[in-house]
């Protein structure tokens, strides 16, 4: 069965894919989850739609921007829109959870703009919004491969900065922790990671499978390390059965995975309340 | 030996408009237990702030060790437990283990990992202030006293020879507050380690405190326990702005 999902190119390079951002996204998500930043996910994959978009309608004008994968362009603009959302942080620190939806709103603004200019939607942008296996190519593969190489080595380099810049900003800083550089390339590496997503699970659905399993995996993991472990199990696993099921059921792939995400935390949540109405090994002031 | 681990002269610090500090002096000498008084909003926890860097200095002049705060890089000697620390976010999937290490993390230093004789020290800051049983629980799952004492944990695994603590008690239940000092004061004699306590209550504590400073804008006083004992109501009234009851909290 799974030899027969793997006949075609397309579906081997979309199962690549998936496997690098299952384990991609979660990891990430954790850090992201933590900081209780989740919404920052969702204000970069719109600004990602907008480099994408720009791409498309630049390819329409310019014949050599068609060579160009719409992808490289989203990357360039959700990694801007990631340093506009420090930036704006930093200028409303009393409201630093406005950046997000101003860069959101920006977002949208500006790939409906485009998408305007461009004579409107097409199939292809449709693919971005909800993701797509058909349209995962082998240069996608070595991009996201690419960057599932550099996020690694940083992630395991940096690995106490960034869990100490998570927990507790001001010990960081009397540890004597360049806060700032940390927190610039984590930024970086979360805009990467969601414009290297959208293929798979297009841009509407990215944040989901950034936070869908570390909400399920916070519920029971012991620790940090746990949580990034359990995170990444859950998100392979939605990844894996969504593309299967997927393509034996001829359904969208992204809202497959997403939906299953969703139902590994529904199966937690329900698993937890059972184990603590009936277990034996309820926790010291869990609920408290 | 009597040398002085901080040194503090003629400091003053404006945020903004407002004047928070005001040309303070005060030394803490090497082995001693300093309580930091003041009322709320009385520009405690920006003296802090200062002695740890995480403020500029505006005037005058903060040394640590001997050295001058700006280019003061032995952070490992000092450990801090902020106010933060008991409204930090419960929910955070860290281990009692995992916060405790994050102590040596300066130490550690960027591109290197936490070795076998790193881990040893972790559990042994672990056992000093008595949490052995929790090493692998969430921290959200403990007490907020026990939740203070890896915090404490935190800041003493890096061997530090300073701990200063920001209203270290609060939002934690009485009984714990008692044995927590308990652990400071054990901490202080057995193991010579300087204090500054930052509190806004010197009740709990006039038994373990050696010296003891209270800043309201201004330093008002600094001494050992014994002149500050003999301060009568009115001056405290002054210093508080209204009046005060005094309390005798020998236990």
């Amino acid at each position: 069965m799974i030899q027969d999902f793997l006949q075609y190119d397309f579906i081997r390079n979309a199962a690549f894919v998936g496997l690098m951002i299952g384990f991609l996204a979660p990891m990430l998500g954790v850090f992201i989850v933590v900081r209780r930043q989740a919404l920052i996910a969702d204000a970069l994959s719109h600004i990602t739609l907008a480099g994408i978009a720009a791409s498309l309608l630049l390819s329409k004008q310019v014949p050599t921007f068609k060579m160009l994968n719409p992808v490289y362009l989203g990357m360039a603009f959700s990694v801007a829109g990631s340093i506009l959302i420090e930036r704006l942080r930093k200028e409303y620190k009393h409201y630093q959870e406005l950046a997000i939806p101003i860069i959101l709103s920006v977002g949208i603004g500006l790939s409906v703009v485009f998408i305007s200019l461009a004579n409107g939607f097409n199939t292809d942008l449709f693919n971005y919004l909800f993701g797509s296996i058909i349209a995962v190519g082998t240069s996608d593969v070595w991009m996201v491969l690419l960057i599932l190489i550099l996020v690694v080595i940083a992630v395991v380099l940096f690995y106490k900065e960034l869990f100490l810049l998570s927990f507790d900003e001001d010990q960081a800083q009397v540890s004597g922790i360049r806060s700032r550089f940390i927190h610039f390339m984590f930024m970086v590496m979360v805009a990467l990671v969601i414009a290297a997503s959208m293929r798979i699970v297009g841009i509407l659905l990215v944040s989901s499978l950034i936070t869908l399993p570390v909400a399920a995996s916070i519920r029971i993991a012991r620790g940090f390390k746990q949580t990034i472990i359990i995170a990444i199990i859950f998100g392979e696993t939605s990844v894996i059965t969504g593309l299967v099921s997927a393509y034996y059921f001829d359904l969208a792939p992204g809202g497959t995975i997403v939906l299953l995400a969703a139902l590994i935390l529904v199966l937690v949540i329900i698993w937890k309340k059972f184990r603590y109405s009936f277990g034996t090994n309820s926790k010291v002031g869990e609920e408290a | 030996m009597n040398s002085s681990i901080v040194s503090i002269k003629n400091v003053s610090f404006n945020y903004q408009e407002r004047r928070v500090l005001e040309n303070i002096n005060l030394d803490v000498p090497e082995g001693s237990f300093l309580a930091l008084l003041g009322p709320n909003g009385s520009g405690k926890s920006t003296l802090i702030k200062m002695i740890l860097g995480l403020l500029p200095l505006q005037k005058g002049m903060i040394s640590l060790f001997g050295q001058n705060v700006k280019k003061f890089k032995n952070w490992p000697y000092i450990g801090y437990v902020s106010q933060k620390a008991n409204s930090f976010n419960s929910g955070f999937p860290a281990t009692v283990f995992e916060v405790v290490s994050m102590g040596l993390f300066g130490k550690v230093g960027i591109f290197n990992f936490l070795k076998k004789h790193h881990k040893k020290r972790v559990i042994e800051a672990i056992e000093t202030v008595g949490l052995t049983e929790y090493t692998n629980q969430n921290i959200g799952e403990l007490s907020g006293g026990q939740q203070q004492r890896a915090f404490i944990a935190r800041a003493l695994v890096s061997d530090p020879q300073l701990l200063i603590l920001d209203e270290p008690t609060v939002g934690v239940d009485a009984s714990s507050v008692e044995s927590f000092y308990g652990l400071l004061k054990q901490l202080n004699q057995d193991k010579g380690i300087t204090f500054i306590l930052v509190t806004h209550d010197i009740g709990p504590v006039t038994n373990l405190v050696t010296h003891v400073a209270c800043l309201n804008k201004q330093l008002h006083f600094h001494g050992d326990t014994y002149e500050y004992e003999v301060l009568d109501n009115h001056e405290w009234s002054s210093f508080y702005g209204h009046p005060v009851h005094m309390m005798d909290h020998q236990h």
